[in-house]
């Protein structure tokens, strides 16, 4: 989980806005972008899963990108979009943003990978940063943002 | 050669041969004079021999090979079904078995060269081959068949290669064939021989068939078109046309398709009737259990053909498609939904509208039914093997018992037929290792037969299968269960105490009891229970248990019929809507207020007599109740075995056929929720098991 991911050539990242803060992620797991849809609440779980929805006929568990990085849940936007990426490991999972802003494309050289004290225990959600000509972008390493210590390993 | 494509079908026939050939053996050990027995035996074995072969697996040959060569002795009267034989022959398919395992896991059949079973086998063959000569001359004329079939009889001016001379006419045919000549018409015969390297014969032949039919009419086929199809033939097959063109046109077409050895061919002369008379007898036999076209192929082989077995004529299809067949319908459903909520929300549902949905509903209903038979395969193909297992536990408990079985024809869904194998076996051993006295002195003291019995009924009961394990043994000793709880801590005294023996033989289930194999000492019971009953309840299914001390136990399985579409009962629970499963709900009940009581501080009611404790919903699923709290309570009977609980509810907003979605693997398993199902308008609503609400 705290290995650094390598880009080694040009990607392209979806732009997101949480806040103030401009995050991307990785294009090819992205499935899909929803408008916000009613979620079905799911009881018993993480306070950051909001709930499940449909996606063209299959059931899609819907977190919030917010309360799981630790920021202050906010209400519904005209902006608000549901990000659909599709996990190896779990299937699709749907991450609630503020806003969609652009595809980016990035080279290596225009990214600058993230160090970590290895030893530190908090979640490293951001794999790396990217420099565009608009400001920095942070990006997102789904992997560690979806995973859940609760979960059981199967 | 590359054979990879066809590992899948050998594979597929490979199993079901050897579950055939143990099937017959058991049969076997029964009535070791049976020559239909030896000769299904025979051919199930030279199959796989052949199938073996091709497939380049030279053990499993060599192995089937022996196998047969024992089998070809027996059929001849040399050697005589013994007890030893049958015993070397279980563990040759053992043997198979295994090799089938390794070339499943990793096409490769593995390097085991089961030596010692050739040798047994050899031995048979080279030991006791000097038999009375009176054996084989009773056995002869029932198996003329298959040395029949391997050398037809020619008739005496024939060129050997011409086959379709020993053809035999039936007085129509010959009518027929007696027209056509009148007509001008060519009467040819042709016998087509495969090349022995060619994998796909019937495809072959088929091919050949196709050219001929378009020469002219194909009136008989030696084997039948059918047994072709089947690829039931070995290398030739013999045909009669009428046909416009030549004898020589009609072998060149043949030759014309590739993987052809060689054909003969020549013009038929319509034989007089009277000649024939001495064979109509034969191909009336046949006629009867043939299909129309099959009719004609009274020749030498018909005999052996009469003796099969009717075989399941099925189709495999990929699950996946299925699958997807599935989905398809339960898009329709979903359609059918969203029209039926379209109808109502917009208040202006006209009488055609309504008229619509309704027969959208006949028909999603129908092919809902339809694909879900499409899945559904017969139990037999898992309880097939239990009467071996038994025979074998037989020998090796050293106690004597008889396995009965019934229902197997009852059909479940494919993907949990393929589960049940494992609890059912599971409950099976039980009863044979624990169940049935050891002593038989015991159980004819207690007035049983000296054999124990153990029962496998299955069958269907309303939306559910019920499979049923009984054995007339020992029974579970509550006191001892009761016992052992206590010492393990699973219970306290005092607990044990206000418990029925029900609820004490339900503790076997605990996960906690499997480990103890003390309690298989005591009781006779609790050795990986819990997994029976884990398993049995991730198909959705339920197990029980009655027993009763010294006459003996029953353990039923209760299994779902379908798993995909199930009927629901849809309410709202502070304002959001769930579905609970129909088939466990047994009433819905409106409860004034001050009919709730409480039980140690449990609320409960009182209904016919039964105190059934209450759930709030609301509570359970951490939502807000939208309800007036003096209103009368809306309650939800579910049941679960004999236990009963009441769910208070919201509202109700009616019954709904609904298609069940996982919730993903991402959502962590909460034993309340089952599953998820998408409304009409879209939206998404839980589904609530009750069963771990009770």
């Amino acid at each position: 989980m705290d290995e650094v991911k390598v880009y080694s050539e040009a990607i392209q990242f979806i732009k997101i806005a949480i806040g103030e803060e401009m995050y991307g992620i990785d294009i090819s797991i992205v499935d899909n972008i929803v408008r916000p849809q009613a979620v079905t609440r799911v009881p018993n779980v993480a306070a950051y899963i909001k709930g499940v929805i449909n996606i063209r006929g299959e059931i899609v568990p819907i977190m919030s990108l917010r309360l799981k990085m630790g920021f202050e849940e906010i209400e519904e936007t005209k902006n608000t979009r549901f990000i659909i990426v599709k996990l190896e490991k779990y299937g699709k999972i749907g991450l609630i943003v503020d806003a969609v802003k652009e595809v980016v494309t990035l080279t290596p050289e225009q990214i600058e990978k993230m160090k970590y004290d290895a030893n530190d225990d908090i979640p490293h959600f951001v794999a790396g940063v990217g420099k565009t000509e608009n400001g920095l972008v942070s990006l997102l390493d789904i992997d560690v943002v979806t995973y859940d210590k609760s979960m059981k390993e199967d | 050669m590359d054979v990879s494509q066809y590992l899948e079908i050998f594979i597929d026939e490979t199993k079901e041969h050897l579950q055939n050939l143990n099937t017959q053996i058991l049969d076997l050990e029964q009535s070791p004079d049976d020559m239909d027995t030896v000769n299904e035996i025979f051919r199930a074995a030279h199959s796989l021999k052949g199938m073996a072969g091709t497939m380049g697996y030279k053990r499993m040959q060599t192995l089937t090979h022996d196998m047969e060569n024992v089998f070809s002795k027996v059929r001849d009267g040399a050697l005589k079904v013994n007890s030893s034989i049958i015993d070397t022959i279980f563990q040759c398919l053992d043997a198979l078995e295994e090799y089938l395992d390794n070339i499943q896991s990793s096409a490769d059949e593995g390097t085991n060269d089961n030596e010692n079973i050739i040798k047994a086998l050899n031995g048979f063959l080279n030991g006791e081959s000097a038999e009375p000569k009176a054996e084989e001359k009773k056995t002869e004329p029932q198996a003329p068949n298959t040395e029949n079939a391997e050398t037809p009889v020619m008739s005496a001016d024939g060129n050997p290669d011409d086959k379709w001379k020993s053809i035999n006419f039936s007085e129509e045919q010959l009518h027929v064939m007696g027209t056509a000549k009148g007509k001008g018409l060519n009467v040819v015969g042709v016998t087509v021989f495969v090349q022995e390297s060619c994998i796909l014969k019937a495809a072959r032949a088929f091919l050949v068939f196709k050219t001929l039919e378009e020469l002219g009419e194909v009136i008989i086929s030696v084997p039948s078109a059918q047994d072709i199809e089947d690829e039931r033939f070995e290398l030739d097959f013999s045909m009669i046309i009428i046909t416009e063109k030549t004898v020589d046109d009609v072998i060149k077409a043949c030759k014309g398709v590739s993987e052809i050895a060689k054909v003969s061919g020549g013009a038929v002369d319509v034989p007089a009737i009277a000649e024939e008379e001495k064979e109509s007898e034969t191909e009336l036999q046949v006629s009867e259990n043939k299909a129309p076209q099959a009719d004609n192929g009274g020749n030498t082989k018909a005999p052996a053909e009469k003796k099969k077995p009717v075989v399941n004529r099925t189709v495999r299809v990929d699950i996946e498609k299925l699958d997807v067949l599935m989905n398809l319908v339960s898009e329709l459903i979903i359609a059918k939904n969203s029209l039926v909520s379209a109808a109502t929300s917009t208040g202006s549902a006209t009488n055609e509208i309504n008229e619509h949905i309704e027969y959208l509903e006949n028909v999603t209903t129908n092919l809902h039914e339809s694909v879900m038979k499409v899945r559904m395969v017969p139990i037999e193909s898992v309880v097939n093997k239990f009467p071996r297992m038994i025979r074998d536990l037989q020998k090796k408990l050293g106690k004597k018992m008889e396995l009965y079985m019934s229902g197997e024809e009852t059909e479940l869904d494919r993907t949990v037929v393929d589960e049940i194998g494992d609890p059912i076996m599971h409950l099976l051993r039980n009863s044979a290792d624990h169940g049935i006295e050891s002593d038989v002195n015991l159980r004819i003291q207690r007035g049983k037969p000296e054999a124990g019995s153990i029962y496998l009924d299955a069958y269907q009961d309303g939306n559910n299968v019920v499979i049923e394990v009984k054995d007339d043994g020992n029974g579970i000793d509550v006191n001892a269960v009761r016992n052992k709880a206590i010492e393990r801590g699973t219970i306290t005294s005092e607990q044990a105490d206000s418990m029925t023996d029900q609820e004490i033989i339900n503790l076997l289930f605990l996960p906690s009891f499997s480990t103890a194999k003390v309690v298989s000492d005591i009781s006779g019971r609790g050795v990986g229970l819990d997994v029976v009953k884990s398993k049995i309840e991730s198909l959705s299914g339920e197990v029980e248990v009655k027993s009763t001390l010294g006459v003996g136990s029953t353990w039923t399985i209760r299994l779902p019929l379908t798993l995909a579409i199930i009927q629901t009962l849809m309410v709202i629970v502070g304002g959001e809507k769930y579905a609970i499963p129909l088939s466990n709900i047994q009433t819905i009940e409106s409860i004034r207020p001050d009919e709730v009581s409480t039980v140690q501080t449990k609320e409960v009611i009182t209904l016919r007599g039964n105190i059934i404790p209450l759930i709030r919903l609301n509570e359970v699923l951490g939502c807000e109740s939208t309800k007036d709290p003096n209103e009368e309570l809306v309650v939800v009977i579910v049941k679960k075995g004999d236990k009963m609980a009441g769910l208070v509810i919201d509202t109700l907003t009616g019954q709904q056929e609904i298609v069940i979605k996982s919730l993903g693997k991402y959502i962590n398993k909460s034993k309340l929720i089952s599953g998820a199902t998408i409304l009409g308008n879209g939206e998404v609503a839980l589904i609530i098991d009750p069963n771990a609400l009770i």
